[in-house]
């Protein structure tokens, strides 16, 4: 009974966070110094024209009728029209969010598949030389400014080495090749058979994965080996090694499988983190997502745009924690 | 000789230097029933548990002879440490509540033991696994087999915890404080257990309890230790007749039925006893 | 009274004051054996001090153009080359020092008392004021911290003033959730019942044996956290959204000079090279005081 009332709440905070973040960007929308309006007409509009167009927005009216209205458009996928590209936001971000969701997966995968076996080997070799060099490391990872070492993989694994081809998601020669049915180029370059295509993209998605990933590994890895640490300190554990199992049953079934379930939460929350990393990494990368939209806009005050992004980007981030508490629940026999 | 141990002594690293915990203790046990005796930080976990070599990382262990069955357990190789654990000597600890895999169910960690050393398939360890359960007088083995530990309650736990630790037929069972966490009803039932078990078996047994009245009942012999040490070993049906001053001073503060008093003595503890 | 290792390390304080201070000492001891907390302390107050003698340190003005001598490689004149307006590198990094720790004091004033306020109240009061106070939380976790802080800074104006706002908007609630948990940890212990049995109010209880209570990790918290403001502080400054040009903010100076990259490689490699070892002391200095304040967490 404790079980359902625990997940009711849950499910019932979602909609109370989403209100919170509406009204979030709502209030950031409407503190903008610039004039919504002037920002969509122009500054040399005639006068009736301005007029118009603020009573069309609704400007006229008081902040909660505005919100409400607000609220109504979002209901709808409206969120407003961008200046810099005059499409809908709401068709922008579908256009744009394909791509980072394809950069995150491709830099979680690097980051679960390095970040945790380097946690559970530092655990294991607690105070050793070893979980010193992985506590640098990680600590380095978690220090280093990620648009820096965007700018240096590109020097080195682009300029200097060759081995990475140049910024982009694709390269000129496939450009527009593939049909997009999801979206997700790798995917449908699959989907379309065009082997090809998925080499091309598969190289370029590889050095800003990686820079994306080894920045989040990071966290991984710290997690991984405090988990650890607590489940190896555990009495259960004395009791697998006194029945006589091996190191690696005791370290990996034992051990690690009390972990699986909390770090499973942590690698989705790694996830929503990912999406930051992105808006910087895109930049440099040259990389057609969500992060390049949304930094374009900024730089453009296109602000419909950018909370437009934000929005999206908070709503991943609910929906995403909502699954890491919805899997915790679900997999682990303590709680279920 | 099942157990050989002379002059152990076992220290950790602190900040300001080794603290020893254990300094010099001398046992030795066939297939019969010790007891050892002795107030937290005694040193008594340690001594049984530096005979499986499953001490902390940080712990330095030294003896003159510490042997299992001639195997010298200081400078055996992991393998036949490995083969030792479990096989030969169980372990059964205070509370089934840390010391069962919480996410593991019960049946598939008795199972994994039995499994461990009799190999064989998964099916027949999970079969062996339900048989173990009955044997410790679990009357529905086949859903505690498919219970997590903490579905079952501590006595149940402690159950599937011997279950398990009986599961390769071990010649010795060392138990460290197993009643210790359970309710005063549950713990003599599981005491009777384990001694029938052990008895039936012939088995030695190594029991580690502060309760030392509980010890006198349930073993031959009785070793008392004070601070890291040894301070008096004698036949359990020698109790009344123990000479050092700690073990009178455990015996008097025992409220007693027959000779009621107002106010339980408190120890009065002699410093001396540290360097004896 | 004379300050010495024995009056500090005595097992037998003779006053609340000299157990209190034998404690920071024993601490700092542990500390001490640390050389990776170490290193990062002391790489922390040289910057401070590179930061506060920045005018007597600069050998140029950094704000100086020389058009003839742009992108130059490090020299004894440059000691670490030239920008794409020939101004200093070096000099321009000891004066964006000044920036960045000034950010991360800014923003530390003003999020740690706050966060620590928050979650007190929730964590001790319950109830409405809790579900309450963890919603709102929750709202701003539920942003990216530097996407949020993107969102702010452009509503109102880039900035180093909105900046600061932006990241400490942002930044409170983790310490608010922190401090929550340690006090729901304290509140239903028996030395607080003890306490609100010797009539003590909630106010006394929460100001003088909770919050404190909450200090350690805390303070782990901020030192770990400084190190992701900087950082948070750089992104905006490198996409143009902090502080502005010709400031020698060392995130803006790698936006201007990123796209000399591939020839000039050293000129923004410098800044970034300053970002990182700064971001690096606190965690390092941070993850110390972790082990010794904190050594339940021990991650």
């Amino acid at each position: 009974m404790g079980r359902v009332r625990a997940l009711a709440a849950t499910l019932a905070s979602v909609p109370i966070t989403l209100f919170g973040l509406i009204l979030i960007t709502f209030l950031i929308g409407r503190v903008v110094p610039i004039d919504p309006v002037l920002a969509i007409v122009g500054d040399r509009a005639p006068q009736d024209v301005v007029a118009r167009t603020r009573l069309e927005l609704g400007l006229d009216k008081s902040l909660p009728e505005q919100f409400i209205r607000y609220v109504g458009q979002l209901a709808h996928g409206d969120f407003g029209r961008s200046v810099m590209t005059s499409n809908s936001v709401g068709t922008d971000i579908a256009r744009f969010f394909p791509a980072t969701l394809e950069l995150a997966t491709a830099a979680l995968l690097v980051a679960v598949l390095l970040g945790v076996p380097l946690g559970v080997y530092a655990a294991v070799r607690q105070g050793r030389w070893v979980d010193t060099a992985i506590r640098v490391v990680c600590l380095s990872g978690y220090s280093v400014p990620i648009f820096v070492l965007a700018l240096l993989a590109l020097l080195v694994f682009y300029a200097t080495l060759q081995w990475a081809p140049g910024p982009g998601r694709q390269s000129v020669a496939f450009d527009g090749t593939v049909d997009q049915r999801t979206g997700l180029l790798l995917v449908d370059a699959l989907l379309a058979g065009d082997w090809d295509a998925f080499w091309d993209a598969c190289k370029q998605i590889a050095l800003p994965a990686a820079v994306l990933g080894l920045s989040n590994m990071a966290y991984i890895a710290r997690m991984t080996r405090a988990f650890m640490l607590e489940s190896l300190s555990g009495e259960f554990v004395i009791t697998a090694k006194a029945k006589g199992l091996s190191a690696a049953a005791v370290v990996w079934r034992h051990a690690f499988g009390n972990i699986l379930v909390r770090l499973l939460t942590v690698v989705v929350l790694t996830y929503a983190g990912l999406l930051e990393g992105a808006v910087l990494t895109e930049t440099i990368f040259s990389w057609p997502g969500l992060g390049q939209y949304l930094t374009g806009s900024l730089l453009n005050a296109d602000m419909n745009a950018v909370l437009g992004a934000t929005l999206v980007v908070g709503l991943a981030y609910v929906v995403l924690n909502l699954l890491s508490d919805l899997m915790y629940r679900v997999l682990d026999p303590r709680v279920r | 000789m099942l157990v050989a141990i002379s002059n152990l002594r076992i220290a950790f690293s602190t900040p300001n230097g080794w603290a020893e915990a254990v300094r010099g203790v001398s046992l030795t046990l066939g297939r019969e029933k010790l007891g050892i005796v002795g107030e937290s930080g005694s040193g008594k976990s340690l001594t049984a548990r530096s005979l499986l070599r499953l001490l902390p990382g940080n712990a330095r262990v030294q003896a003159d002879r510490l042997a299992f069955d001639g195997i010298d357990v200081l400078t055996a190789s992991e393998k036949q440490m490995r083969a030792i654990r479990g096989k030969r000597a169980g372990l059964i600890l205070q509370d089934p509540k840390y010391s069962l895999n919480p996410v593991i169910t019960a049946g598939d960690q008795v199972a994994e033991a039995w499994r461990a050393h009799k190999g064989g398939s998964k099916r027949a360890a999970r079969q062996a696994a339900a048989d173990l359960l009955a044997q410790v007088r679990i009357r529905d083995p086949a859903r505690v087999a498919n219970a997590y530990p903490h579905e079952l309650s501590g006595g149940m736990g402690q159950r599937v915890m011997i279950a398990m630790m009986l599961a390769p037929d071990p010649e010795l069972l060392i138990a460290d404080e197993p009643t210790s966490a359970l309710d005063a009803t549950v713990q003599a039932e599981i005491l009777r257990l384990m001694e029938d078990l052990v008895s039936r078996r012939g088995m030695g047994l190594l029991l580690i309890s502060h309760d030392l009245p509980l010890v006198g009942h349930f073993c031959d012999r009785v070793a008392v230790m004070y601070a890291g040490r040894v301070v008096e070993e004698l036949r359990a049906g020698e109790l009344a007749h123990a000479r050092h001053p700690y073990t009178r001073g455990l015996l008097d503060c025992l409220p007693r039925l027959s000779h009621p008093e107002a106010r339980l003595p408190v120890m009065q503890r002699d410093p001396a006893w540290l360097r004896a | 009274m004379i300050v010495t290792r024995d009056w500090l390390l005595t097992e037998a304080p003779a006053s609340r004051g000299q157990a209190a201070w034998g404690r920071r000492y024993r601490l700092w001891l542990q500390l001490r054996r640390n050389p990776l907390a170490m290193a990062g302390l002391l790489v922390i107050l040289a910057l401070i001090a590179l930061s506060l003698l920045a005018p007597w340190l600069a050998t140029h003005d950094p704000g100086v153009q020389d058009l003839s001598n742009r992108l130059a490689r490090p020299s004894a004149a440059h000691w670490l080359g030239t920008d794409e307006l020939g101004r200093d590198v070096y000099s321009r990094l000891l004066y964006g020092g000044r920036i960045t720790l000034g950010m991360v004091v800014a923003v530390v004033v003003l999020v740690a008392p706050l966060g620590l306020a928050v979650g007190c109240v929730a964590g001790y009061a319950g109830g409405i004021w809790d579900r309450l106070l963890m919603r709102v939380t929750d709202v701003f976790l539920a942003f990216p911290r530097l996407i949020l802080a993107l969102a702010f800074v452009a509503a109102l104006r880039p900035g180093v003033t909105s900046a600061v706002a932006a990241i400490a908007l942002t930044a409170w609630p983790p310490y608010a959730r922190l401090a929550r948990a340690e006090t729901l940890g304290l509140r239903g212990t028996d030395f607080i019942a003890a306490v609100r049995l010797c009539g003590a109010g909630p106010g006394r209880i929460v100001l003088r044996h909770i919050a404190p209570l909450c200090l350690p990790s805390l303070i782990v918290r901020v030192t770990l956290d400084m190190s992701s403001i900087i950082l948070t502080a750089a992104g905006l400054g490198f996409l143009g959204m902090g502080a502005q040009p010709p400031s020698p903010e060392w995130g803006a100076m790698i936006a201007t000079a990123r796209r000399f990259i591939l020839e000039q490689w050293w000129v923004p490699t410098a800044p970034g090279l300053a970002i990182f070892v700064a971001s690096l002391a606190f965690n390092l200095l941070g993850d110390g005081l972790r082990d010794v304040l904190d050594p339940k967490q021990g991650a």
